[in-house]
């Protein structure tokens, strides 16, 4: 997995907790808190959205590494990764 | 080990919160039945039909409507957390209600969901008031919800701010209207959130009513592998060192559920509870919990044409008082006319190229139910009657183009729900529409694995309704001890 894919897949999670905004013009290196209104239910749901789509957990300590989608690719490509190498 | 099925979740009562709970859990995976004991979905928020003609039981208006685009507020929050786009749900804006109070001289307050209107209407006609309006509403705005809030008077918090009584009365009365189980006052959270639902905020409505909402939520809830069994209700909750142990259906068939979350109100649930190591352990961790009294009848008529055009004008709801103070409590006779609620479902605006294809109204007033019950057949039938005629006498007062005998000749269909209906149909005590006047927000119980939602969890209004099943899954079920599996 890429980090481009990583980005993608946050990106579809947000599009379907939150199809009301916007996505288009995302910068990735921008917390996406400051782009998109995102409350802490909203990132609750990416938290457990990764898990049903994903099988990848996100510990409560490390939320804060989904802050931006650059942080989200640097984080979560890596557990990805992981998990298809198991496969 | 036995053939009892087993559940991660069940939830007691397919009404709004139940099913909003549904849906969260089931698209998170959790294997869960919701057990109804009606035929129909929706709880406080159902639809019948009688020859053919569809009729709402509860719904008036949807509260919390805000523009598309408006964010954060319950509304978006509830569709983000179900899933639900915005379109799928149809809410057409009302046109314009008001309130109208005053014994000699009435006072109508018109408003509309642009709060600024109705900001104008208090400083038309009590100029000296508005800048105590303003602060009331900061307020109400930045009010405390949580749990730990203390618990206040509203009609107190009012008074801080507003010193004409009439006035006092004019602000509690749709929230009290569309949500206090407490006679004469409720909390001040309960109004804050119903004041921000209603005024604040603005009523709007499916063009369909109720039902087209209600089948979003089930298609939801069955796409995410949720299970429902109708028409089988629990009539036992055993419980065994402070857990749920097994719940047996009306059907006499036991299962066991790791999680309980009960719909039903507060009192309803603790009367199912079979408490096999300590009889005098209450459900609450609180003991107080009263009964409530507030019970409702309400009349629907269906006309031949628009009610526009019968002299019912614009209003998509009137609130009404001919007395010095608004008495919002259970009545001494068994309907009380001299206040309450007209609602006509076709003044929202549709648009353009849809009309209702009649005109409903609707009209609502306070009722005694132990008036109601134990009557005879023939006594509660003749009953109906006469105080159908006196509510539409009492209402009509306030539309004086429209003439009775004209509304006579248009009427197709009549129909009336006294609290005897509220009580068969939701198993509320007493028939009390809104549950009991102690609500449990964090919806935690003495049993451990038993939690509250809906109606006496506290959170009010179809919208609230959602959002406390959404809020009790996500606390209780789907985050307990962070989201970690």
């Amino acid at each position: 997995m890429t980090n481009d894919e990583t980005k993608k897949a946050v990106l579809d999670i947000i599009a379907d907790i939150a199809p009301d905004e916007d996505l288009s013009n995302l910068k990735s290196d921008l917390r996406l808190r400051d782009q998109v209104q995102l409350d802490s239910m909203d990132f609750l749901d990416i938290v457990m959205e990764l898990r049903k789509r994903h099988g990848i957990e996100v510990p409560e300590a490390e939320y804060g590494k989904l802050a931006s989608l650059d942080s989200c690719a640097e984080y979560l490509t890596p557990k990805f990764n992981a998990l298809e190498a198991k496969r | 080990m036995n053939s009892r099925s087993h559940y991660e979740v069940v939830i007691l009562g397919a009404g709004l919160s139940g099913l909003a709970a549904g849906v969260r859990l089931a698209h998170f995976g959790k294997k869960v039945c919701i057990f109804e004991r009606h035929n129909a979905p929706g709880g406080l928020n159902s639809f019948y039909s009688i020859n053919g003609r569809k009729f709402d039981v509860g719904l008036h208006a949807v509260t919390n409507y805000v523009p598309q685009g408006v964010r954060g507020t319950a509304l978006s929050r509830v569709l983000r957390q179900l899933r639900i786009d915005r379109s799928e749900l149809d809410l057409c804006e009302q046109r314009q209600s008001r309130i109208t109070f005053g014994k000699s001289q009435p006072v109508t307050l018109n408003f509309n969901n642009q709060f600024a209107f109705f900001e104008s209407e208090v400083a038309k006609h009590f100029p000296l008031e508005v800048d105590g309006l303003k602060r009331l509403v900061e307020r109400i705005k930045a009010t405390d919800y949580s749990p730990q809030a203390p618990v206040l008077s509203a009609r107190a918090v009012i008074k801080e701010f507003i010193h004409d009584p009439l006035l006092e009365d004019m602000l509690l009365c749709v929230p009290l209207f569309y949500g206090s189980a407490q006679e004469g006052d409720m909390s001040y959270s309960q109004f804050a959130m119903l004041f921000q639902a209603s005024i604040l905020e603005g009523l709007a409505r499916p063009f369909d009513g109720i039902r087209p909402l209600i089948k979003v939520l089930l298609d939801k809830y069955r796409a995410g592998g949720g299970e429902r069994r109708m028409k089988c209700g629990v009539k036992r909750i055993k419980v065994n060192a402070g857990k749920v142990s097994v719940l047996i259906l009306d059907s006499e068939e036991e299962i066991t559920a790791d999680v309980v979350l009960s719909s039903i109100g507060a009192l309803e649930t603790t009367a199912l509870i079979d408490n096999q190591s300590n009889a005098d352990s209450n459900l609450q961790s609180s003991p107080h919990v009263t009964e409530g009294r507030i019970s409702f009848a309400e009349t629907i008529s269906v006309y031949k044409g628009e009610p526009l055009e019968l002299g019912f004008g614009q209003d998509t709801a009137l609130f009404f008082n001919d007395s010095d103070r608004l008495d919002y409590s259970a009545p001494k006779t068994q309907i009380d006319t001299r206040c309450g609620v007209v609602c006509i479902p076709n003044n929202f605006i549709f648009g353009a190229d849809r009309k209702m294809p009649e005109g409903i109204v609707k009209i609502t007033c306070l009722a005694n139910y132990s008036l109601w019950t134990n009557l005879s057949d023939e006594k509660y039938k003749a009953d109906k009657e006469a105080w159908y005629m006196q509510m539409q006498r009492s209402a009509l007062k306030y539309y004086p183009s429209a003439n009775e005998y004209q509304l006579k000749g248009s009427l197709i269909q009549s129909d009336m729900f006294t609290p005897k209906t509220v009580k068969r149909f939701t198993g509320h005590l007493n028939g009390a529409i809104y549950g009991s006047p102690t609500k449990n927000i964090s919806g935690t119980t003495a049993i451990s694995n038993l939690y509250l939602c809906g109606t006496d969890q506290g959170f009010l209004g179809i919208i609230g309704a959602m959002l406390s099943g959404v809020t009790m899954a996500n606390t209780h079920i789907l985050t307990k001890g962070g989201v970690e599996a």
